[in-house]
């Protein structure tokens, strides 16, 4: 039965074979094969980390923007809102001013009427009476040309005003 | 493994008229067996086939080296040894006393011929060493493409044993120690098998269906295992716990059991894949054997049969072919699950 009778000179020579195989493979083969396999994954896992960090700082960088860029709005926004109500103040005041200016020079306007009303009644009153007087002078000149009368009525006027006192 | 070129040795010897019973027994051992050439075609009476280096040693006649070739096949006996094809010897190379017989006293010189088994051996480690050097090449460089052509090949099995074999049974701590003879069992049986199943040279030896090598192989495995063996694995096998005391003392049943089984994993490694490869190799040859042997009844049985012979044998290869791959796992796993045993840590 030589089939399940080992050999010993296949024996031998399987042993030397395969110990050399196992030998130079280990050396040549194996070791550098799971190195490589290693740093590979190594690698892989690195770079696959360092993608995810990327993605997040874009995503951080992303939000950062959105975020500048909503403030910025909002800033813009309240500026123009300032402005505006800047705006509409300034135009309030100037209203408000020119009404007080307007006022003014209306109420200036007023007393300068009024006073020149009062110069022209006065100056009026003062040719009226002039005028009055003259007239009365005139009149006065004509009715006193006869000296008894004017006598006369000078004692009248002077018992009226002694009446009156 | 059947070919053509053997069929065509039978069929011819058949046609000679020597009307020669065609042995099927003798035809499947020579086919699964070794031999001292390397038989490749017979064309009419003339073999073709390698002649292979002998090595001998015998205490009367010292070293001697030749070729097989100078035994004619076995016919002639070349430096007082001779190649015997009968009797009690069949097979193997006996030295002859001086007046050509067979010694009476240690007949069988040292033998450590390269046959055809060991030549076969040779290659598939040349073709292996080549394969993965030159792979193992490419790793050195640095990996600043992505792996291309055998690298590619190998890549996803050499991880499917890192991966799927070595960490689930060894564990991440010690996987990486056994991974070189992990690797190396796996492939060699594995491209072994498969040259097998070519049938002409430098393919068809029967190597892993021979049990000298599973031997080797699972010898390997045995040696590996008990120097990694830690104290809790000797343990476990001196003392198992969880075990009645009354099965360790006064008669240490237990001990025996476990220690038997130190040495049985090894054995069942060595006899499955053996009976394996073997059974596969010897179901082709008797299909094949078939058509000589409806042959020599009659000659269009002969070709009838050859057509189920042939789509049989067929099939029975695409089988090998799964069987080739699979017993190099299983023989791979078991190695690593034993490893694994041996390094496992107390939990």
């Amino acid at each position: 039965m030589g089939l399940i009778t080992p050999d010993y000179g296949l024996v031998v020579w399987m042993l030397i074979s395969f110990g050399l195989v196992l030998f130079v493979l280990k050396k040549f083969a194996w070791i550098p094969i799971m190195q490589g396999l290693k740093s590979r994954e190594e690698t892989i896992s690195k770079s696959l980390r360092q993608a995810e960090e990327a993605r997040n700082e874009i995503k951080r960088l992303q939000t950062y923007n959105e975020e500048l860029a909503d403030k910025a709005r909002a800033e813009r926004e309240l500026a123009l809102k300032e402005a505006k109500t800047l705006r509409d103040k300034i135009v309030e005041e100037a209203k408000v001013n020119a009404q007080a200016e307007a006022q003014k020079i209306i109420d200036k306007s007023r007393i300068m009427i009024l006073q020149e009303k009062e110069n022209a009644q006065k100056e009026l009153a003062t040719i009226a009476s002039k005028l009055a007087l003259e007239i009365t002078e005139k009149v006065l000149r004509k009715q006193f040309a006869d000296k008894e009368k004017q006598i006369e009525y000078f004692k009248e006027l002077l018992a009226e005003i002694s009446t009156k006192n | 493994m059947g070919s053509t070129e053997e069929k065509r040795d039978s069929l011819s010897t058949s046609e000679e008229g020597k009307k020669e019973k065609f042995n099927t027994v003798e035809f499947i051992f020579e086919h699964i067996g070794d031999s001292y050439e390397w038989h490749i075609v017979t064309i009419g009476h003339n073999h073709i086939a390698i002649p292979l280096p002998i090595i001998l040693y015998s205490e009367q006649k010292g070293l001697n080296i030749f070729l097989s070739s100078k035994f004619h096949h076995g016919k002639e006996p070349y430096r007082g040894f001779k190649w015997e094809h009968e009797g009690k010897y069949k097979g193997k190379i006996v030295e002859l006393g001086s007046n050509g017989e067979v010694l009476e006293e240690n007949p069988l010189p040292y033998n450590f011929s390269i046959t055809k088994l060991v030549l076969s051996i040779f290659i598939a480690s040349i073709l292996i060493c080549w394969i993965f050097i030159s792979i193992g090449r490419k790793y050195k460089k640095g990996f600043d493409k992505a792996p291309t052509g055998m690298q590619n090949l190998f890549e996803p099995i050499i991880l499917f044993i890192k991966d799927d074999i070595a960490i689930p049974s060894i564990g991440e701590k010690h996987y990486a120690r056994f991974m070189p003879f992990l690797l190396t069992v796996f492939f060699f049986i594995w491209i072994n098998n498969m040259m097998g199943l070519i049938p002409i040279f430098p393919g068809g030896a029967n190597v892993t269906g021979n049990i000298a090598v599973t031997m080797v192989l699972a010898l390997f495995t045995f040696v590996i295992t008990t120097i990694n063996g830690n104290k809790h694995y000797w343990k476990e096998i001196i003392n198992a716990p969880g075990v009645p005391w009354f099965l360790k003392f006064p008669i240490p049943i237990m001990p025996v059991v476990e220690l038997t089984g130190v040495f049985t994993k090894p054995i069942v490694l060595m006899i499955r894949l053996f009976a394996n490869i073997l059974a596969g190799h010897m179901v082709a040859i008797v299909f094949f054997s078939l058509i000589f042997i409806f042959g020599a009844l009659n000659m269009w049985a002969g070709y009838g049969i050859s057509i189920i012979s042939v789509s049989f044998a067929f099939f029975m290869t695409l089988l090998e072919l799964l069987v080739a791959l699979i017993q190099a796992y299983v023989f791979t796993l078991l190695s690593a699950i034993y490893f694994g045993m041996a390094t496992a840590e107390h939990h």
